[in-house]
């Protein structure tokens, strides 16, 4: 496995600048998730480094070594794209082995198939190596596409979004396996999606990106408890942090600080409010399997936060509110230390 | 509006049965979710009801009246397939005012009503725009408006929001909401994504092959799943199920795993010695030094409010969703409590729940 190493990668389609400026470097062995919404030059990235666009600046180093010069084959690099493409007309078995059969690896066919049956059990694909791939699910054939990049050992693997098209059941799944595979191997992956639980769960580092710029770089617990900004500090967490005007709550701010940044855990609920109190009225309790949100009307604000499901509050009851320890943010975004 | 009643509705294509003797009753303004992994029956059920694929036996009433054998237009209900099905080179009013046109309705009529969709639907300042320069959500929006505009007595739904980002998809489920508040239609909306059921059904059924297996509340279908199907498909991560062997008498208040007494609440059914399942929801999960009930951790996921902590037990793993700030290093002996009138019991053969008897105050504890 190999470093990885972008330096002021920058690249433009017509007037849209795609990326600016990128500085990232993904280490020997570590899993870094690039996060953003569409369009904030993730996938762009991700085409950069493994040869399929040309940059208008900058360069990118694979294991140490300058790949300005390298076409995509020669790069070592595996890419799983968020649409499968397998050989429809192969079975399973074939299009797994098919990286492996190239004449530039000569695998000999023994270790091709313990390879395959290796990877299929990992995947949960083994029984049907012998299907066509057109009788598969998508999410069997999404399952065959990462499958394929599996079977090598290349320097680095790039996946963008391999998990966008599967049920929550199977993606929970797979994130887990793809975690531990990626443990396992000690393999240095790039990946890309805008799910931010696929980030927090699997990701050494995360990257947050924004209109083509790398606004924080950072362990999902850093990313999480100390962003940047408003923009990455609403980029994890489920529900979203609560964003306020100082004014809009009793809190002690620090100088400078225009928005005050609640996240659930950032919140005492109070439920006999005192006299000075900032007090929230219950909008609705919303349920949601796992979580259930509490929408409370703070003045002309609504705050949502994580309840347990079996809370007895009704709408219109009245809650008083605490902040302990929030983040607050000046007037353009950027965060102000805490008072 | 309308109410929807499904009478032993089946559906075979060749040896495949699709859907097996189903009743279902979609109360009047009532917005009915049928979840289930892809191939149970629910797309089928859905067309079926919108007369696009007709049943092997059984009855569909729409009001009362018996629509089985009629012609899909003739049905008064509007299907939404995928959200994004616009004319381009039309603009908004257009888009919405095209159904009302095929049916020849005067311009004048058609301009009113196009405009008091696209109020409700709050886009009614973009109605003179083309749709090929709305946004995401909008063309959404007006898609609806679509569908809502030749007031129907019902709407039905497949996979709306499929295509959709998870954030995105969170705030249209809100929004659809929302708007079924306002308009109070009877809705059928079929989905596989059990957080879009959860936050706008007001019933819920889930089907799996071919067979509706609960029926019920979103919270009483999390809270008492019927089988251990329902249990695992729901809930995310779903819940666990710790596998022993034992016998149980009605009456009982107690389960022994492993040599170690686990009180449940008062089990009303009674079991032969077989194989036996506690269901546990990650949240009802407590981590406790005295507990006869040990495991290793295996890992954590951390989420930033919470943490899923996977925990090897002899029973399986378990996982259990905990406070961030909840210290736990992989590899450390862990103690297990479960919140005890949260526990479900299955037999695991058959995969059917045990009737538990809840107090009421003890499901709000």
């Amino acid at each position: 496995m190999a470093e990885i190493r972008a330096q002021g990668l920058s690249k433009s389609f017509g007037s849209i600048a795609a990326l600016q400026d990128l500085d990232l470097t993904v280490e020997d062995g570590s899993f870094v998730v690039l996060l953003g919404p569409t369009g904030a030059g993730k996938t762009t990235t991700l085409r950069l480094i493994a040869g399929l666009e040309q940059p208008d600046r900058g360069r990118v180093a694979i294991g140490g070594q300058d790949a300005a010069a390298l076409p995509p084959a020669a790069r070592d690099v595996a890419f799983v794209f968020q649409q499968y493409s397998l050989y429809p007309h192969w079975s399973v078995f074939d299009n797994l082995a098919f990286p492996l059969r190239s004449p530039a690896r000569r695998v000999p066919e023994d270790a091709i198939r313990r390879r395959v049956q290796e990877v299929a059990e990992l995947l949960h694909i083994a029984p049907k190596l012998q299907n066509k791939a057109t009788r598969l699910s998508g999410g069997e054939m999404q399952r065959v596409a990462i499958g394929r990049a599996l079977v090598r050992q290349p320097s680095a693997y790039l996946m963008d979004e391999p998990l966008s098209s599967l049920d929550a059941k199977l993606r929970a799944e797979l994130r887990l396996e793809l975690k531990r595979i990626q443990q396992d191997l000690g393999a240095t992956m790039l990946y890309v999606t805008h799910d931010q639980i696929e980030a927090m769960t699997m990701a050494t580092h995360i990257g947050v990106l924004k209109e083509g710029r790398l606004v924080q770089f950072g362990t999902p617990r850093q990313i999480y408890e100390s962003p940047v900004d408003s923009y990455v500090a609403t980029r994890l967490g489920t529900p979203r942090i609560n964003l306020l005007p100082v004014d809009a709550v009793h809190v002690r701010a620090p100088n400078g600080a225009a928005m005050v940044g609640a996240r659930t855990e950032h919140i005492k609920l109070i439920e006999r409010p005192v006299n000075g109190t900032t007090v929230g009225l219950v909008q609705r309790l919303e349920h949601l399997g796992d979580q259930s949100h509490l929408h409370l009307q703070v003045a002309d604000n609504k705050i949502v936060i994580l309840v347990d499901g079996h809370s007895p509050l009704k709408q219109g009851d009245p809650l008083g509110i605490e902040l302990v320890q929030p983040l607050f943010f000046d007037a353009g975004g950027r965060r102000v230390a805490g008072a | 509006m309308a109410e929807i009643r499904v009478e032993d509705l089946h559906k075979a294509f060749g040896d495949f049965t699709a859907v097996k003797r189903s009743n279902l009753t979609v109360g009047n303004g009532e917005f009915f979710v049928m979840l289930g992994p892809s191939g149970c029956g629910k797309t089928t059920t859905l067309r079926m009801i919108a007369g696009l694929e007709l049943p092997t036996s059984g009855r569909i009433l729409l009001d009362g009246e018996d629509v089985t054998f009629r012609r899909a237009r003739e049905r008064d209900i509007a299907f939404v397939f995928q959200l994004f099905a616009l004319y381009p080179h039309m603009t908004v009013r257009q888009n919405i005012a095209f159904p009302l046109k095929c049916q020849g309705m005067p311009s004048g009529e058609r301009r009113k009503r196009a405009a008091d969709t696209a109020r409700l639907l709050q886009i009614d300042h973009l109605l003179d725009q083309p749709v090929s320069r709305l946004a995401g959500g909008d063309r959404q929006r007006v898609a609806l408006g679509r569908a809502i505009v030749r007031e129907p007595k019902a709407f039905l739904m497949d996979e709306p929001l499929g295509a959709l980002d998870a954030e995105f998809r969170h705030l249209m489920c809100q929004e659809l909401r929302a708007l079924h508040d306002r308009v109070g239609a009877t809705t059928v909306y079929v989905t596989h994504d059990q957080l879009e059921a959860m936050a706008m059904a007001d019933k819920i059924a889930v089907m799996n092959q071919g067979i509706v297996e609960q029926y019920g509340a979103p919270q009483e279908i999390y809270d008492r799943p019927a089988s251990m199907f329902v249990a695992d498909f729901i809930g995310s991560p779903p819940m666990n199920f710790l596998r022993f062997n034992g016998a149980v008498t009605p009456g009982s208040t107690a389960v022994k795993l492993n040599g170690c007494m686990l009180p449940v609440p008062v089990i009303d059914d009674g079991r032969a010695e077989g194989e036996l399942a506690l269901g546990v929801r990650p949240e009802h999960i407590l981590f406790e030094d005295g507990s006869g009930l040990r495991g290793r951790v295996f890992g954590s996921e951390y989420l930033g409010t919470t943490q899923i902590v996977t925990v090897e037990t002899s029973h399986g793993r378990v996982k259990a969703r905990v406070p961030a700030d909840v210290a736990v290093r992989t590899g450390e002996n862990v103690g297990l409590a479960f919140r005890t009138p949260s526990l479900s019991l299955f037999d695991a053969a058959s995969g059917q729940a045990l009737r538990l008897r809840r107090p009421a105050e003890a499901a709000h504890g």
